[in-house]
């Protein structure tokens, strides 16, 4: 197999805060990352693509294309904002890194069919999605693995809250 | 289990195909195409896997894969311009993609008869952008 990974970068803030928890339960569970004002991180986004490799261009796609699709559906979005406040994705989704990776993942692969090449009509399949929050926390998605739920179509649904 | 060994070579290349003008160029290669080329600090990590030897605890003497990363990658390629002075570049085009694909292809008889295989290469071409061979596609 072969695959080709770009890493792109974007800095957001958060606050982790579940509407189903308690303030003392929120506290507990998300630590410093409950703090009401939020804080924020220099996300790195990795996004590899597999395919094959175009014997005429020996690339497996354009990489300024793939570099404007995540800029116009991911960076676009998420640098420099408050994810909680800014971001409809997570009016309703606590964005840990975690949920930051599948939202991500979800968004590029809606839109992936903006890769397909005018003459072929296809494009290398998005494969893995990693959002490193710190040096230390590194969070990675495999598309087509089936424990990815649509979380898009998710927050849409009503969320049922503990009383 | 895994073992991966790291290189390092800096070499100058662009990225043009010579049946297409300069602007379909730029639209394929960005400013990979600048014509008199550029440089990168290209990185190779290495992944061999096997087990260990029962008597000497290693998967494989990585002092030989060093050489081997030496004699096939390091040697020929550091401080060149791969375009001009490395086949087959002269006339495959030296995307991270085929520079991968040929590192492969010069390392992969080193492990004939050998216990340990060729996992994996994985080529840096900046900190921003990598490529990955792994053993399963290399028929195709």
């Amino acid at each position: 197999m072969i695959t080709l990974t770009r890493r792109y970068h974007f800095s957001a803030s958060h606050r982790l805060h579940s509407a189903a928890l308690g303030e003392a339960e929120n506290a507990r569970l998300y630590g410093k990352c409950n703090n009401p004002y939020g804080h924020g991180h220099d996300y790195v986004l990795e996004v590899t693509v597999a395919g094959n490799i175009d014997e005429t261009t020996g690339l497996l796609l354009p990489i300024a294309r793939l570099d404007r699709l995540v800029q116009n559906q991911v960076l676009h979005l998420f640098s420099h904002r408050n994810l909680n406040l800014d971001l409809p994705q997570f009016a309703r989704l606590v964005p840990t890194t975690e949920n930051v990776a599948l939202v991500i993942a979800e968004l590029l692969e809606r839109q992936w069919h903006l890769l397909n090449d005018s003459q072929t009509g296809t494009a290398p399949r998005l494969h893995r999605v990693h959002v490193q929050e710190t040096d230390r926390n590194g969070f990675e998605v495999l598309i087509g693995a089936p424990q990815n739920k649509s979380l898009l179509d998710f927050q849409h649904e009503s969320v049922t809250v503990n009383a | 289990m895994f073992v991966t060994r790291k290189a390092e070579f800096s070499a100058s290349h662009f990225c043009r195909i010579p049946s297409l003008g300069d602007a379909a160029n730029r639209e394929l290669f960005g400013e990979e195409a600048n014509p008199n080329g550029h440089g990168h600090n290209y990185t190779v990590e290495v992944t061999v896997e096997g087990d260990p030897d029962p008597v000497t605890g290693m998967l494989i003497d990585l002092k030989e894969l060093k050489e081997w990363l030496e004699q096939e990658v390091v040697d020929p390629m550091d401080h060149r311009f791969l375009n001009h002075e490395i086949p087959p570049f002269d006339r495959v085009v030296p995307t991270t993609p085929n520079i991968a694909r040929e590192i492969w292809r010069r390392l992969e008889p080193r492990f004939l008869n050998r216990t340990a295989s060729l996992a994996r290469v994985r080529l840096f071409e900046t900190s921003d952008l990598y490529v990955d061979i792994t053993r399963e596609d290399q028929n195709a």
